[in-house]
């Protein structure tokens, strides 16, 4: 289904036991130079601010040899949204790549499984619903939980939906893409019968923003993203073989309606740590396993990869609209900016190789 | 195709045709239906006999009569034409970018149409201040159809030649870094926000004719654009080697179609903002009304976009009186649950 330029020659296999795995160092080389840029990134992001600190003394905070002051900046004030930046990053990545693997379409993301919508026209309702229940839950639970519950009820209705002797990858995505879109006319119409100030502050949490994280909610995402990320990659080296379709994954040895069923149940549940950590950044789900899969030359979305590139997109977003712009914007707008045009820069570029 | 067809038992043949033909016709029949209740539905219900004095009774200098002129000429006939104009635009541009990208979810913003006409929405009131929907439209269009040629000439530059997958990702690529601009321009300026907010919603009301007839023309040639690539489209969803054997000109007939969807989805958008789902929606239902063949499905898809439409924008005057509900959202609110439940139920091919 992808036109990524594969190396011709056959790779060579390699055998441990009973595991094996196809050799690709290009594969290896792009992975860990992804890993080192976005420790770097991560590193920088933490060390720009009103009080800079030089990237030695980021690193070695890090590694717990800090002095106290920086350990005080780096550990209570700047961790929090790096780390944020790099859960949400590495979240999305997967989310995204999982979801158009078993879409098998690469415009697939999980914004069209309902949980960007679900959330959006939530937080939506309740910034401009100023009537006593909208402010109850908003003092009782916060706006970033209603909305993140919002997204999943969405999400999972969506789930339930397409659900119908297992996940079929069309039916998933045109019952998504129908539940986005009642949201999406719910949240208009809320946006257009309300006050223009409303509107102002609702617009700002709708493209996700990194400020302002908090070590509390920092925590939990973290927890729930490391644990889904285990269940992904129990289950992850399956996903190669629904690729090829049902008969042949089934031929495998692959109990595809499981593999699918709870693969999807994680991406959905990983887009939704993102949306608790940031609000609904929009596009890097989408854009992330696409770059992944044509730096690293693999046919299909890779998983280390795409979370890599999530991450890398999302904390150096962050960084350049921190530090390049003139205005500040939140980091969704820059994902987007960023994203985007380096996609098309991926796919002009390959175009032109093979001419 | 006509191999296709010739090796099916004859019955079935003819009952495709029959099929497709009773599927075209009942929505002609519907869509006069719809035209006309368009007429006599609205914040001042009219009578079929005050609708036909309205629109050809000489007023003179009877009160009521020249009031019921002003409301149907001014008011309902414009709706109703940029309903059934814009409908049949979206429909047919939805099925095409379908075919060409080969892709089930490509929607008529997917070459960055829609984000390109927000985007041009939001600078021109940031530089210009201008406040009224009329100013705007042509700066819509020009940003609809500038994303559109900027998607296709990147997509097309080199051995790629415009490949489903390349067109549909770069269209992506685009839009995603226009909506990311238009989201700054309104974050930074509330007027542009406000505009936004009601140009995102989608509507036929309130144009013109002076908008009208000009969107018109550039969808009627679209339209004649596309007329002349539906037989290859057939031919292309067969691949690319297989159609370049049976004598297709691929880029030519890429090209052309592009060119079609960017001016009917370009100027449907520019008169009543992004309804994208609406084709997406329509392209599935004519599929399932008539199988697979794109030279009965793209007329069905602009004839089911034309109805539903103009269902939705009556429907929308009637639902939240006083008030009306934009035709955008109702198209969202009601096509999506009734899709959704024809997709549960199977009815659908992949394209």
């Amino acid at each position: 289904m992808n036109e990524t330029a594969v190396k011709r020659s056959v790779a060579p296999s390699v055998r441990l036991g009973h595991a094996s795995f196809v050799w690709r160092p290009w594969m290896v080389f792009v992975t860990l130079l992804l890993v080192a840029a976005t420790f770097l990134v991560f590193c920088l992001s933490i060390s720009v601010g009103d009080f800079p600190i030089g990237l030695p003394q980021v690193i070695a905070t890090l590694f717990g040899q800090g002095e106290r002051v920086d350990e005080f900046v780096i550990m209570d004030l700047r961790m929090p949204r790096a780390l944020a930046g790099l859960i949400v990053g590495v979240a999305l990545g997967v989310s995204g790549a999982i979801t158009q693997s078993i879409a098998r379409n690469p415009l697939a993301s999980p914004d069209i499984l309902g949980i960007t919508g679900g959330a959006s026209a939530v937080a939506v309702f309740l910034v401009t619903v100023s009537g006593g229940a909208a402010a109850a839950i908003v003092d009782s639970v916060g706006l970033s939980a209603a909305a993140l519950a919002g997204g999943l009820g969405t999400g999972l209705l969506v789930y339930f939906l397409a659900w119908r002797r297992g996940i079929n990858g069309l039916r998933l995505i045109l019952i998504g893409i129908s539940v986005s879109a009642v949201m999406e006319a719910i949240r208009i119409w809320l946006l257009v019968t309300a006050d223009i100030r409303d509107v102002a502050r609702a617009q700002a949490w709708l493209v996700g923003s990194l400020d302002n994280r908090s070590w509390s909610v920092v925590w939990v995402a973290l927890w729930c993203m490391l644990a889904l990320m285990a269940v992904v990659a129990c289950v992850a080296f399956h996903l190669r073989p629904l690729h090829f379709g049902d008969e042949v994954a089934a031929g495998l040895g692959v109990r595809y309606s499981m593999v699918r069923a709870v693969l999807l149940l994680c991406a959905v549940l990983l887009a939704g740590v993102a949306v608790s950590a940031a609000g609904p950044v929009p596009f890097v789900a989408l854009v992330a396993p696409q770059v992944a899969m044509r730096l690293s030359r693999y046919p299909t979305p890779p998983l280390v990869a795409s979370a890599l590139v999530g991450a890398l997109l999302l904390i150096g977003s962050d960084l350049v609209a921190r530090t390049v712009l003139p205005v500040t914007l939140p980091v969704g707008v820059v994902t987007a900016a960023i994203g985007g045009p380096f996609l098309v820069y991926l796919l002009v570029r390959a175009n032109l190789r093979r001419g | 195709m006509i191999a296709t067809v010739g090796k099916r038992p004859a019955s079935e043949a003819t009952g495709a045709r029959r099929r497709r033909v009773v599927g075209l016709a009942a929505l002609v029949v519907i869509l006069l239906v719809a035209g006309a209740a368009s007429m006599a539905v609205g914040a001042r219900a009219l009578s079929p006999t005050e609708v036909w004095d309205g629109l050809f009774a000489a007023a003179g200098s009877d009160q009521r009569l020249a009031e019921i002129t002003l409301i149907v000429q001014t008011v309902r006939v414009p709706r109703t034409v940029l309903a059934i104009v814009a409908g049949i635009a979206l429909g047919v541009s939805g099925a095409l970018i379908q075919g060409y990208t080969r892709n089930p979810i490509a929607d008529t913003g997917l070459l960055g149409v829609n984000s390109g006409a927000s985007f041009a929405v939001v600078s021109v009131i940031l530089l210009f201040g201008l406040a009224n929907p009329y100013q705007y439209v042509w700066f819509a269009f020009l940003g609809a159809a500038v994303a559109g040629v900027v998607v296709f000439g990147l997509a097309s530059l080199g051995r790629g030649a415009g490949s489903p997958l390349t067109l549909a990702l770069a269209g992506q690529g685009i839009a995603v870094f226009l909506a990311a601009m238009t989201t700054a321009v309104a974050l930074s300026d509330k007027a542009s926000l406000n505009a936004l907010r009601f140009w995102n919603a989608g509507t036929v009301a309130g144009i013109g004719f002076d908008v009208i007839w000009p969107v018109t023309i550039f969808i009627v040639v679209g339209l004649a654009l596309a007329l002349t690539t539906l037989p290859t489209i057939n031919l292309l969803n067969l691949g690319d080697d297989v159609a370049r054997s049976m004598g297709v000109n691929i880029a030519m007939s890429r090209t052309v179609g592009i060119v079609a969807v960017t001016l009917l989805a370009g100027a449907a958008t520019a008169a009543c903002g992004p309804i994208a789902f609406l084709g997406l929606m329509v392209a599935h239902v004519a599929r399932y009304v008539t199988g697979p063949d794109y030279r009965w499905l793209v007329p069905c898809a602009g004839l089911l976009g034309a109805v539903v439409l103009l269902v939705c924008d009556i429907v929308g005057r009637v639902v939240t009186r006083p008030g009306e509900l934009q035709a955008g959202i109702v198209v969202a609110l009601v096509g999506a649950p009734f899709f959704a439940a024809l997709v549960w139920r199977g009815k659908f091919k992949t394209v």
